[in-house]
């Protein structure tokens, strides 16, 4: 069943559908549709909607509903997000599955309410304290959205993490069709969780363990599934010729325009191909290195003066990687970014 | 009375969890921490509640909290027990959901969480450890310290122009309207541990009942910071403390109040499709636009109120029910509070790369500075349609091939000039090809259920029709 929304509502469908049991947020532009969407639907279906005085609370009210075992969600965008990031870090520590959005705007400071990719290193890379990970979606389309929506209920659950779909002012803000169908989805038993049966008398969920030896344990056993997540999880789009003169590679918004600029250039008869990476943590670092042989320019496009790219060039080493970045709420133009791709195939001819 | 010196049932017999010395607390000795959980514990036994409480437990000396009471438990950031017990408490209606909380964490970091928890009315029952002093991380000036008293951060004494005054809990929280039951008790002496234990079980009873929120606050010793002996601190309590902290019940609703039921459900899909208004699809899949191009960009541009985003999500909202790729972005926010609105529409044969559009194919400006600001930018093989009711001037630097149209005129002979935006969409629809008119009436019909509205409408329709056919 066809319907025609906007990013920040494919959010909460998509939460919908996936069984979310709870929504706790705050308003925030570009994300408040999330909340309009979250209260028009979850009250009248009998859910659990607060909209909290604070980030703070909200993301805490996430960590009470997680630790009992709900499926349960929140939103907001950078500023926001940079206060939920203490509780982000509790619920890493504490293994509670959650699903976090944020959908970026410009920074730092306040900013302003247009689209930018800058809350990378915050999201991606940690934000809050600790030697913790947290999985990132990064759709490109409202329809990616509303899919990675579902799925990150199932993937916070499998892993016990908090999950992040990470989108920006324009992915939340336009509307596309989204396809909305029953699915099957994959609650876990949540034997730890607190209910109000004898059975879960003795269960404990925390984050501090105070003997030494006690903690390092809890740490490596974070950082084996860490590992394993790495090797399951990791994904990306891959778009155009199979033997590239050039990859361009983008997530979300610039990845889905990235596609366009492929196109154009495959038109002129260079053969370019796109790598849009669908989960930035983890990376889909492997997908480069199939991908990418010596002496293939590589055009890193972002929101951003330059985050993502620092992971492309991890996942590259010692190869040549251009980064071409907006900034300040400003999307490239078509023509800007396939101008970039010929200067950079230029260079790399001269080289 | 209850046997304040016997181990409670509702305690673990050994404390599992403690990591050392799992036969005692970790409270220092004579600190008020110990006899207050013995109340809790008892008369949690005592009314058969162990299984339904869930314990939020705070940072500071309540921090472990968990070692004790054999309930589930879990261990919130500093402050914020009373949010995370607003979490535990919504996804489970049936709990007794305990915040146990230090001066600290309640009235300093996590104010903001506690007042409007209490606000909310939650299901809940809040511990307000007040001993004045920051316990566990060694003697700290606390919101409720007392004129004068010197801590590890005030060591000559609180002074009232420097830290403010002792901030009353009770008697604020007492101030807001939805809380049950307010109150404090002390825990110093027989004769307060004796009102303490009624005041502690009348609070789990409404718990039980779910008639709301409820909050004790508990003058507490902590001889350790107050560098006395527990005798002399529990003697201090009552000279000193409860001047500025009176003990009482400042409120208590419990005979008038009802039962709070905050639902907490899991529904199927059917009932989610109902709510989200999914009717099933009966659209032909085969359908399409012909475009003579892969991709057609439009802008529509002009005052905020004329309709200009609910132009483009027609535009989009039919293009999508013929299968073509589609996107709609607004211009939202501060762009909008300036009077202007502009949306781009894209419809596409394949996937949309930007779904922002810079060079339209088609652009109607309905007013004056959006065809000034849009115009130059749209290409020679471009059209542009713009509002000849209000724009008088055109600029010379136009590329495209301009189109007047009346559509406030016209709108409002067809009815009302709101309808200008559905004089541009006949008027489009028409000029590139995309859908017929009876494609747009029964559009139109699908969209404006009350009669008289939908008549305007198709007159509009019609009107922006007509005038691209005598074009
Ligand atoms: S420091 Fe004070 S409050 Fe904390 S356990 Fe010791 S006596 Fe009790």
């Amino acid at each position: 069943m066809k319907k025609l929304v906007k990013g920040n509502e494919a959010v909460v469908i998509g939460a919908l559908v996936a069984g979310c049991d709870a929504y706790y947020g705050y308003p925030i532009t570009p994300a408040s549709e999330i909340a309009h969407a979250a209260s028009e639907y979850f009250l009248p279906l009998g859910k659990v909607f607060v909209q909290a005085e604070c980030e703070v609370g909200a993301i805490n009210m996430v960590f009470g509903s997680a630790s009992s075992g709900q499926r349960v969600m929140t939103a907001s965008s950078g500023p926001g997000i940079s206060l939920k990031m203490e509780g982000i870090s509790y619920l890493a520590g504490a293994q509670l599955p959650c699903v976090i959005v944020d959908v970026q705007r410009v920074g730092p400071g306040l900013g302003n309410i247009g689209p930018e990719q800058s809350d990378y290193f915050q999201v991606v890379k940690g934000g809050g304290h600790g030697d913790y990970r947290a999985i990132v979606l990064a759709p490109a389309s409202v329809e990616e959205t509303y899919r990675m929506s579902i799925e990150a209920f199932d993937l916070a659950d499998k892993w016990r993490s908090p999950v992040f779909i990470l989108t920006d002012a324009t992915l939340g803000q336009m509307m596309e069709p989204i396809d909305i169908r029953e699915v099957e989805t994959h609650r876990s038993e949540k034997p730890w969780a607190l209910d109000t049966r004898a059975e879960s008398n003795d269960n404990l969920v925390t984050s501090i363990y105070l003997d030494f030896d006690d903690m390092e344990a809890h740490i490596n056993r974070l950082h084996s599934k860490y590992q394993q997540i790495t090797d399951e999880e990791a994904r990306a789009e891959i778009y155009g010729a199979d033997v590239p003169d050039i990859v361009l590679t983008g997530y979300g918004i610039t990845g889905r325009m990235l596609r366009s600029v492929a196109d154009k250039l495959n038109e002129c008869g260079i053969d370019a191909t796109l790598i849009r990476p669908q989960t930035l943590w983890p990376f889909p670092s492997k997908t480069y290195q199939e991908i990418v042989k010596p002496g293939i320019p590589v055009l890193s496009v972002e929101l951003s003066r330059g985050q993502f790219v620092e992971d492309v060039r991890l996942a590259l080493p010692g190869h040549k990687v251009k980064h071409y970045g907006r900034v300040g709420g400003n999307l490239p133009e078509l023509g800007e970014l396939v101008e970039q791709a010929e200067m950079l195939l230029q260079e790399a001819r001269n080289d | 009375m209850t046997k304040v010196y016997q181990k409670s049932p509702a305690f673990f017999d050994t404390f599992e969890r403690k990591p050392s010395m799992q036969k005692t607390t970790h409270y220092c000795p004579g600190c008020g921490h110990g006899t207050l959980n013995k109340i809790i514990a008892d008369q949690i036994a005592e009314l058969g509640l162990q299984d339904q409480t869930i314990f939020v437990g705070p940072v500071g000396c309540g921090v472990f909290i968990y070692y004790y009471f054999e309930s589930a438990s879990v261990s919130a950031a500093h402050g914020r027990a009373s949010a995370v017990a607003t979490g535990v408490s919504r996804a489970n209606p049936d709990s007794i959901t305990i915040s146990y909380q230090g001066d600290g964490d309640l009235a300093a970091i996590g104010t903001s969480n506690a007042i409007h928890a209490a606000n909310r009315g939650e299901n809940m029952i809040v511990f307000f450890v007040n001993n004045n002093i920051y316990g566990m991380t060694g003697g700290q000036l606390a919101p409720t310290t007392l004129i004068d008293q010197t801590s590890a951060t005030s060591p000559t004494g609180r002074s009232i122009k420097n830290d403010g005054y002792p901030l009353r809990m009770a008697e604020m929280i007492a101030g807001l309207e939805a809380p049950t039951l307010v109150a404090r008790v002390g825990v110093n002496n027989p004769r307060n541990i004796r009102q303490a234990v009624k005041v502690i079980k009348r609070g789990l009873e409404i718990q039980r009942d779910k008639k709301g929120y409820v909050f004790i606050e508990v003058l507490s010793q902590c001889p350790t910071n107050w560098r006395k002996e527990p005798k002399e601190a529990c003697e201090w309590i009552d000279e000193v403390v409860c001047k500025q902290y009176p003990f009482g019940v400042f409120k208590d609703l419990a005979e008038e109040r009802g039962a709070v039921e905050r639902p907490c459900k899991r529904v199927e899909f059917d009932a989610i499709a109902d709510q989200l208004g999914l009717t099933a699809d009966d659209e032909d899949a085969s359908q399409k636009i012909e475009m003579l191009q892969d991709e057609l960009r439009f802008k529509f541009a002009g005052f905020g109120g004329q309709g200009i985003l609910s132009l483009g999500m027609m535009m989009a909202q039919m293009s999508m029910e013929r299968n073509m790729e589609v996107t709609w972005l607004p211009s939202y926010g501060t762009e909008m509070r300036g009077g202007v609105a502009n949306c781009s529409v894209v419809v596409g044969k394949k996937a949309i790369g930007s779904p922002a559009v810079d060079n339209p194919n088609v652009l109607v400006a309905l007013n004056r500075p959006s065809l000034d600001k849009f115009g130059p930018m749209v290409p020679g093989d471009g059209l542009i349609i713009y509002n000849s009711s209000l724009i008088d001037q055109v600029p010379d630097d136009l590329q495209g091939k301009v189109y007047a149209l009346p559509a406030t005129d016209l709108a409002s002979e067809a009815g009302t000039v709101k309808a200008a935006n559905v004089v541009v969409l006949g008027f489009v629809a028409q000029k590139t090809g995309m859908f017929g008119l009876a494609d747009l009436e029964a559009f139109l019909a699908d969209t404006f259920k009350k009669p008289s509205l939908l008549e305007v409408n198709l007159k509009a329709v019609k009107a922006g029709w007509d005038a691209a056919e005598e074009t």
